[in-house]
């Protein structure tokens, strides 16, 4: 990756890792021309798209469940304050401790600081969206303490000193061989003689972190789903690597969104239902953990929860665009994406990949914000995340609507061409006697296809179109035109 | 103002439009159309998919099949509240270490250096291959089922619900809970599933053959 | 019937012989077509590219002129400008804040029908080569638009009516549900992206080996069509309306990719 030689993008105080750093179409182009990524990307996302369906066709409830989670979902946002202060209070109640953190750098400064508190200089992880968001990783090492990812796929990342590239398997980007090259350098103590076969490259990675996990004082975790009336947290995964990390460490730091929250326990039957399936396309995940607050004799005795805003409210303000919110992580809609499925994840820049990270980043940090604004325009809006998505996350509907946002931004400004042009646009296409005179033209266009009646070359942003397609000679009289003559008694 | 004054009022802000709470759809199924055989099948399927190895057998057989399963383990840990009767075979008293209760909790270098793990389990799913275990004291604390490399666990067909409200249903779920859908498994590399990883590597599923339906729900 | 024919504006300027072919069709099943004059665009450009104030004129105007023409049914021959009539129009009139026009799209949106949906589930066409003397002695794919297939669900309709057509081979066409990357103004706004999407939709027709790539939206066929005919595979891109319309009296001249005519292989 371009990506490893630039080393990691430097954070910003306040919300982490949430930008495009570079417009996505240039992004994009570089990421395009890796052949290789693109055929990893292209292995991968088909596999899991005809495993997803699958196991989402044999369920006769299916769309049942995907309209119970919306529901519920869309319930959450609107109960947000009530169900925070209770899940709070029952946390509370049942022995655990929970922070509030307004933003990524709120958010490191209290793990820190109860890391800290340990007496530890180094940590277990477990795969978590919410600590990548935030580079919590990358704080905790510029003050002295190294959190270990365990997840196989964060770990092939971190050990290769790369960013993840997707929401649930983030080294979708590197192939088997890559993977095994990556542990002959990095990891200590492997053994020379590895093969690139899946099976060795997973127990390579159980050996290297078996003595990390028996002996880790503090482990920090995301969390699936935060269940209100109890205080319960989930952690979906395969590995074990939640488990040892939910299980056998003295204090525990999870790190949850302030929109993971679900009502009652018994919700879990849809979400439990729903997450696996869309997303690692099995019929259930091989571990699922739950726990409340802290229980004696079984697992950690000391337990913190930090509540992360860093830009949620911003999106739960925007009426359009708040049920991005409801999203679970799965990356069902990552993996059928046309465009994700070419570019690969780092091209989005943010944290949050594919047509959810085109909604997410910028709703969260808003449209202005770096080159977020480009992002809802990586999309044909062919409506394949829509179809996948288990809550049913209108993601095209969103994607227009922070195109509008991106385009009143920039009203008053010097116009591009396609302001230009679409102005003009409005202004013949808003009266059918106006298209018709335009349409008059028709002949000009003709003349300038020349006698192999194709346009090959067009000025200005047009040439994007010209650059791998023709254009047709237009027809001789518009559609319009012929009708007229035809009925000319009407 | 606190943080968590400031992030109550911004989540207060944004909902300012007072978005509407709409009915849950509750559609979906609450309750299997399985018979206990047939539960039995499905969740065989499915725990084979897993690449679980499974035996279905009267519950006389408990003991001679969790025998048989351990019969290459040096030692093994079994949570105290275990029916005894399910080791009254075992000869070697040293190979079986007993934790929780009257015995105290196992160290986790113990717990690692000991083959195998016998437990129970709560309730089970049929349709998704899922065994719940819920610390109860015949499943013991999370870390014994956990460490060992081997996990025996034993299904009652009377414990198996076809899908997951019903199991739901019968779980308390401030308890810690853990849902076991086969060995630990990965598919980080190339999607290619890889099971075995850091959970057990090795998940043997005894159930229990036993007339008698699972109490309405 | 009186059906009320939306041409589009794609199809109006630079293929009107598909809305000639819709016109053939539906009088050659007895019904009276309309063609409302005031009519332009649906305005899903300006949409799709977030020119929500751009578009209210231009869905006022598409109201307006469906509005002021008595008919049963409006028709076009396209999915993804009549999705943007029933989904998109009434959001613009939302957002602009013009309860009245949100009414009135509505009530339009709700009189409109893609070609296939019209034909298929209004108008009974179950054998197009019975009711409509369908004849197309050529072997065609056919690629399921994203907006027809996604938005308006318009499942089997388009390739169960070509099916239908005499002498027509159909022949599969791989990852028939992918995109073939036009998305309006995505095709220049992310070229590149856009470009590699259709390198891997005309693959995948070149691999068929058939003679024409039908489809139900001359937006998606046009960018298809431009890259068939760049790479100069020889494969014509036709709209559905086009292949119904065809008869053995009068069959269809099979267009080049860029107009055209270019020798096919009659079995």
């Amino acid at each position: 990756m371009s990506r490893t030689a630039l080393g990691m993008p430097g954070l910003r105080p306040g919300s982490g890792n949430l930008f495009a750093e570079e417009k996505f179409p240039s992004a994009a182009r570089r990421e395009l021309g890796n052949s290789q990524l693109r055929r990893n990307l292209k292995h991968a996302t088909s596999t899991i798209r005809t495993k997803r369906l699958n196991v989402t066709g044999e369920l006769p409830d299916w769309e049942e469940l995907r309209d119970a989670g919306s529901a519920l979902k869309t319930s959450v946002m609107a109960r947000l304050p009530e169900l925070l202060e209770a899940f709070e209070a029952n946390v509370t109640a049942r022995g655990g401790t929970v922070h509030w953190a307004r933003d990524a750098d709120e958010a490191n400064r209290i793990i820190h600081e109860l890391v800290k508190a340990e007496g530890v200089d180094e940590v277990v992880k477990v795969k978590s969206m919410a600590t990548q968001e935030i580079g919590m990783n990358e704080y905790l090492e510029e003050h002295g303490i190294a959190a270990y990812e365990t997840d196989l796929a964060e770990l092939i990342v971190q050990l290769d000193h790369d960013k993840p590239s997707h929401i649930l398997v983030p080294a979708i980007h590197k192939n088997r061989t890559e993977v095994r090259d990556i542990f002959l350098k990095e990891m200590p103590g492997v053994d020379p003689h590895l093969t690139d076969e899946p099976r060795r490259l997973a127990m390579a990675a159980r050996a290297h972190l078996r003595a990390k996990f028996l002996t880790a004082k503090v482990a920090i975790s995301g969390a699936n789903f935060g269940i209100a009336d109890s205080g319960t947290l989930s952690v979906v995964e395969s590995e074990g690597n939640g488990r040892m990390c939910l299980t056998l460490p003295e204090t525990l730091i999870t790190v949850m969104g302030i929109e993971k929250l679900l009502p009652t326990f018994s919700d879990l039957e849809v979400f439990l239902q729903l997450l696996p399936r869309s997303s690692t396309g099995e019929r259930m995940n091989p571990y699922t953990s739950l726990w409340t607050g802290v229980t004696e004799g079984d697992g950690p005795s000391t337990f913190h929860v930090i509540l992360l805003d860093n830009g949620r409210t911003n999106a739960l303000a925007d009426e359009m665009g708040r049920s991005a919110l409801h999203c679970i992580r799965c990356s069902a809609c990552i993996n059928v994406c046309p465009v994700y499925e070419r570019t690969g994840g780092h091209a989005y820049g943010s944290t949050y990949p594919g047509p959810i990270g085109a909604i997410l980043s910028p709703l969260m940090t808003g449209v202005e914000a770096e080159e977020n604004g480009s992002l809802p325009y990586a999309s044909s809006l062919c409506g394949a995340c829509y179809d996948a998505c288990p809550v049913k996350i209108n993601i095209p509907d969103i994607l227009v609507h922070l195109r509008g946002k991106d385009v009143d931004a920039h009203r008053g400004g010097l116009p591009s061409q396609l302001d230009v042009g679409l102005k003009a646009a409005s202004w013949a296409l808003s009266d059918g006697r106006r298209l018709g005179a335009v349409e008059k033209l028709l002949p000009l266009g003709r003349a300038a296809a020349g006698k192999d009646k194709k346009i090959k070359k067009l000025p200005g942003i047009a040439a994007g179109w010209t650059q791998s397609r023709d254009i047709p000679a237009p027809p001789s009289q518009s559609f319009r035109d012929w009708w007229a003559k035809e009925h000319k008694e009407s | 103002m606190s943080t968590r004054e400031h992030i109550l009022a911004a989540v207060r802000t944004a909902l300012q439009d007072a978005p509407a709470v709409p009915d849950i759809p509750r559609t979906y199924r609450q309750d299997g159309n399985l018979n206990a055989e047939e539960r039995i099948d499905v969740l065989v399927d499915r725990l084979e998919d897993y690449k679980a190895g499974v035996t279905v057998v009267d519950e006389a057989a408990i003991p001679a099949t969790i025998q048989g399963l351990l019969a290459g383990a040096r030692s093994y840990v079994v949570p105290a509240g275990l029916d005894p009767a399910w080791l009254a075979w075992e000869t070697e008293p040293s190979r079986v270490k007993y934790d929780g209760g009257g015995h105290g909790a196992r160290s986790v270098t113990e717990l690692d250096a000991t083959d195998a793990v016998v437990t129970s389990s709560a309730v089970t799913v049929a349709e998704s291959g899922t065994i719940i275990l819920d610390g109860s004291p015949d499943q013991g604390r999370r870390a014994i089922s956990l460490i060992p490399d081997h996990h025996i666990c034993v299904v009652h067909s009377r414990d198996i619900t076809q899908i997951l409200p019903e199991a739901l249903r019968r779980l308390d779920g401030t308890r810690p809970l853990t849902m076991i859908s086969g060995p630990s498994a990965t598919s980080d590399i190339e999607l290619e599933r890889v099971e075995g990883v850091h959970g057990p590597r090795r998940l043997d599923v005894i159930i229990t053959k036993q007339s008698g339906k699972l109490p309405a729900s | 019937m009186k059906i009320a024919l939306f041409a589009t504006c794609i199809v109006d300027g630079m293929y009107p012989r598909a809305a000639q072919a819709t016109v053939a069709v539906l009088e050659r099943l007895g019904h009276e077509v309309v063609f409302p004059k005031g009519q332009a665009c649906c305005g899903q450009m300006h949409v799709n590219s977030g020119y929500f104030k751009e578009a209210v004129p231009v869905v006022a105007n598409h109201v307006r002129a469906f509005e002021s023409e008595d008919y049963d049914v409006a028709v076009a021959p396209s999915g993804s400008c009549v999705a943007s009539v029933k989904h998109q129009h009434p959001m613009v009139a939302r957002r602009a804040g013009d309860a009245g026009l949100e009414e009135r799209a509505t009530a339009v949106g709700k009189k409109t029908y893609e070609l296939s949906e019209l034909l298929v589930d209004v108008l009974g066409v179950t054998d197009p080569a019975g009711q409509l003397g369908s004849y197309f002695p050529h072997t065609v794919t056919y690629h399921p638009s994203c907006h027809g297939m996604r938005l308006l669900k318009l499942g089997d309709r388009q390739a169960g009516l070509l099916r239908g057509v005499e002498g027509l081979e159909l022949l599969d066409l791989p990852e028939a549900d992918q995109c073939c990357g036009f998305g309006g103004t995505f095709s220049v706004k992310n070229a590149d992206v856009s470009s590699a999407m259709l390198a891997d939709k005309t693959a995948n027709i070149r691999s068929t080996g058939a003679s024409v790539c039908a489809g139900g939206d001359y937006s998606c066929l046009m960018h298809i069509g431009g890259g068939l005919s760049r790479q100069e595979s020889g494969v014509a891109t036709l709209h559905l309306a086009e292949i119904l319309a065809s008869t053995e009296a009068e069959p269809v001249a099979v267009p080049g990719p860029a107009g055209q005519t270019v020798k096919v292989v009659v079995k």
